[in-house]
């Protein structure tokens, strides 16, 4: 057992994890405030990725504005798309609340590269390439800014939470969407704002994995990795969802590092689901989450 | 015989419960049986009988979904990796043992079903978000387990060559051989799914799907209930991969991914929750669907792109459409085709006084 091997997998999983985490808030916040279960939430990082990528490289905006154009595209269509498609959605079955954002996605996977063409895209935002070497660590450098936005970010968004007059309001709303209205609270506007919070949320993890991975289409599979993190932080707590994704990057490094060699790959996709199942098993609502009580 | 009743005035529950609620549901389906079965296989070409078979094949999966879904009201996302378990056990029955299909179809269905229910047992415990995630899980990891066991996948490529169907010493090998091969086995599933869903344990499916809490209060054991809903719902699903595979003659999970679960998925929402009529015309809508996608778009599609790239177009606008209209049918039609259907009828049946 080398240890510098197992210690370079635990940090780079952790910086992994936190680039997760930050993609699995914009799920958390949908499901919190409106009860919508999004799967479409890697293809809200896809489609802001591609429209950054497609500004900057396409028609040579430079960085800071089409990153401008993406937040505002970003803003306006998630406002957009919760009062067309979220809305009339509203009390049906959880099945066609998840089918319609399965449509949703199947729609943005085509149209992004029908409007921006398909190939894959650089996004660079002045992140340089050399790796990051700190003592005996090999660390990606977009590895570590992406990391240090996502804290930053996370720790933003949870004093909005827990301090704001509008975070409060929302996690009103979360709670009881009757008692909100009867505390005089426009809940229909909180809708809103929650979709367009995850589409701003998106729109940072496009950047940070787009100039990760690269922008194409692929950029999607990682909606599927938002599930396992959901499950595994439960769905109450920004801290729930930080330390769900840091199990999960953890998880897939170490996997990927000393299982893959035996059984020929594959396994970074498919740890953080065997995961998740063994912690359904003991804790129905995640290792976080709170057991919901049904009343007739 | 061709008059129609002007409401509803059943008065006892045998006539409630009825197959044929009217003497002309008999004749209809006779009509429907003679169409399909002699004058179809003579009047079309390959091409048209190919078309009826993959309609005949996600009938079957649909309609298994459908009870899952839209009766029992559990969710499941992984419904491909149990077609590809029905797939894969009958492939290696057929290809190391050389049973026949009457032997491996039914044995596909039922390691399906096993692992169906395998996967449904958190159902007691966890339901919504979580219950479509853990299907979902199951989708990835049977996958997995699949494609990383040479043993059930034949190794290379992960495929197993499937020999045809013989039937009394007859090889069905062409596509109107094939036909009536894969739609008497629609027909049963058809006729199956009818009378489960009129007999104690769909009325109990129902029940659950209703009111969980109450279903259990009247007596019906929930946990029992919704295993035999997975294991016969994934029966339906394994039985539909044996059948695609035979009609491909090839077993191979790539045609069974999530994006295949997705499509029936879809056929379910789109033909109606809750309804056998709905599985039949949400399977035949969503398989012609990207058939007519490419013909328009071969036809009209050049006039806006060149011919290289038009293959590539073709498969974006797939997706839009297919996305497109799966959200317009759920914020227009949330009942389905099959809700349509009954508003065509609905609308004869006072036809010319409509109120």
């Amino acid at each position: 057992m080398e240890w510098q091997f197992l210690f370079e997998l635990t940090v780079n999983g952790l910086l992994t994890g936190m680039m997760y985490a930050l993609i699995a808030v914009g799920f958390v916040l949908i499901y919190k405030s409106t009860d919508a279960i999004n799967f479409a939430q890697g293809e809200f990082v896809m489609i802001a990725a591609i429209v950054v990528a497609g500004m900057a490289v396409k028609y040579g905006f430079p960085i800071v504005a089409a990153i401008g154009v993406g937040l505002l595209f970003m803003i306006v269509f998630n406002f957009a798309l919760e009062r067309v498609v979220l809305r009339p959605m509203i009390g049906r079955p959880v099945v066609s609340i998840i089918m319609a954002t399965i449509g949703l996605a199947l729609v943005l996977q085509g149209a992004g590269p029908l409007v921006f063409g398909a190939g894959t895209r650089p996004l660079d935002i002045g992140v340089p390439d050399e790796p990051l070497i700190i003592g005996p660590l090999f660390m990606t450098p977009i590895d570590v800014v992406g990391a240090g936005i996502s804290i930053v970010f996370l720790a933003v968004f949870g004093w909005f939470f827990m301090k704001s007059r509008k975070g409060v309001a929302m996690r009103a709303v979360a709670d009881s969407h009757m008692i909100s209205m009867a505390m005089g609270i426009n809940v229909e506007r909180y809708f809103a704002l929650a979709w367009i919070l995850a589409g701003v949320v998106a729109l940072l993890g496009g950047l940070v994995w787009g100039s990760a991975i690269g922008v194409d289409t692929q950029m999607a599979a990682l909606g599927l990795k938002v599930f396992p993190v959901v499950i595994l932080g439960g769905l109450d707590s920004i801290i729930g969802v930080v330390v769900g994704g840091l199990i999960i990057g953890v998880c897939e490094a170490l996997a990927a590092g000393y299982v893959d060699p035996f059984v020929g790959g594959g396994t970074k996709d498919f740890t953080p689901y065997v995961l998740m199942i063994l912690v359904l098993m003991f804790r129905p609502y995640g290792i976080f989450g709170k057991p919901i009580i049904e009343r007739i | 015989m061709f008059h129609r009743e002007s409401g509803y005035f059943k008065t006892t529950y045998q006539a409630d419960m009825a197959l044929y609620p009217l003497p002309i549901g008999r004749y209809a389906i006779i009509a429907v049986g003679v169409v399909f079965f002699i004058l179809c296989p003579f009047f079309l070409g390959e091409y048209y009988l190919s078309i009826i078979n993959l309609v005949a094949i996600a009938v079957v999966g649909a309609l298994g979904l459908n009870i899952l879904v839209g009766y029992t009201n559990q969710i499941s996302i992984g419904h491909a990796a149990f077609m590809s378990v029905g797939a894969y056990t009958a492939a290696n029955l057929a290809t190391k043992l050389d049973l026949p299909f009457w032997i491996t179809l039914p044995a596909g269905g039922a390691m399906a079903a096993l692992i169906g229910m395998l996967v449904g047992i958190p159902s007691l415990r966890i339901k919504g978000l979580y219950l479509a995630i853990a299907t979902l899980a199951a989708q990835f990891i049977i996958e997995w387990i699949i494609n990383h066991t040479p043993t059930i996948s034949g190794g290379v490529a992960a495929s197993i060559e499937m020999p045809r169907p013989v039937f009394f010493g007859i090889e069905l090998a062409n596509q109107a051989e094939l036909y009536y091969f894969l739609i008497v086995i629609a027909a049963i599933a058809i006729v199956g799914a009818l009378n489960l869903v009129r007999s104690r344990i769909g009325r109990s499916f129902i029940a659950i799907r209703d009111q969980e809490i109450a279903a259990e209060i009247i007596g019906i054991n929930v946990f029992k209930t919704k295993l035999i809903a997975f294991g016969i719902s994934s029966f339906y699903a394994g039985v539909c991969g044996v059948m695609y595979t035979y009609y491909l003659g090839v077993a191979n999970y790539e045609n069974f991914q999530l994006i295949t679960s997705i499509d029936y998925l879809a056929m379910v929402i789109i033909g109606g929750l809750g309804s056998v009529l709905g599985s039949i015309f949400g399977a035949i809508f969503i398989t012609m669907l990207p058939i007519a996608i490419r013909l328009i778009m071969e036809s009209v599609g050049t006039i806006f792109v060149d011919d290289a790239a038009l293959a590539q177009v073709i498969a974006q606008f797939r997706l839009i459409i297919f996305g497109g209209l799966i959200i317009v049918f759920l914020i227009v039609e949330p009942d389905g085709l099959a809700k349509l259907w009954q508003n065509i009828r609905n609308y004869f049946r006072f036809w010319p006084f409509s109120y």
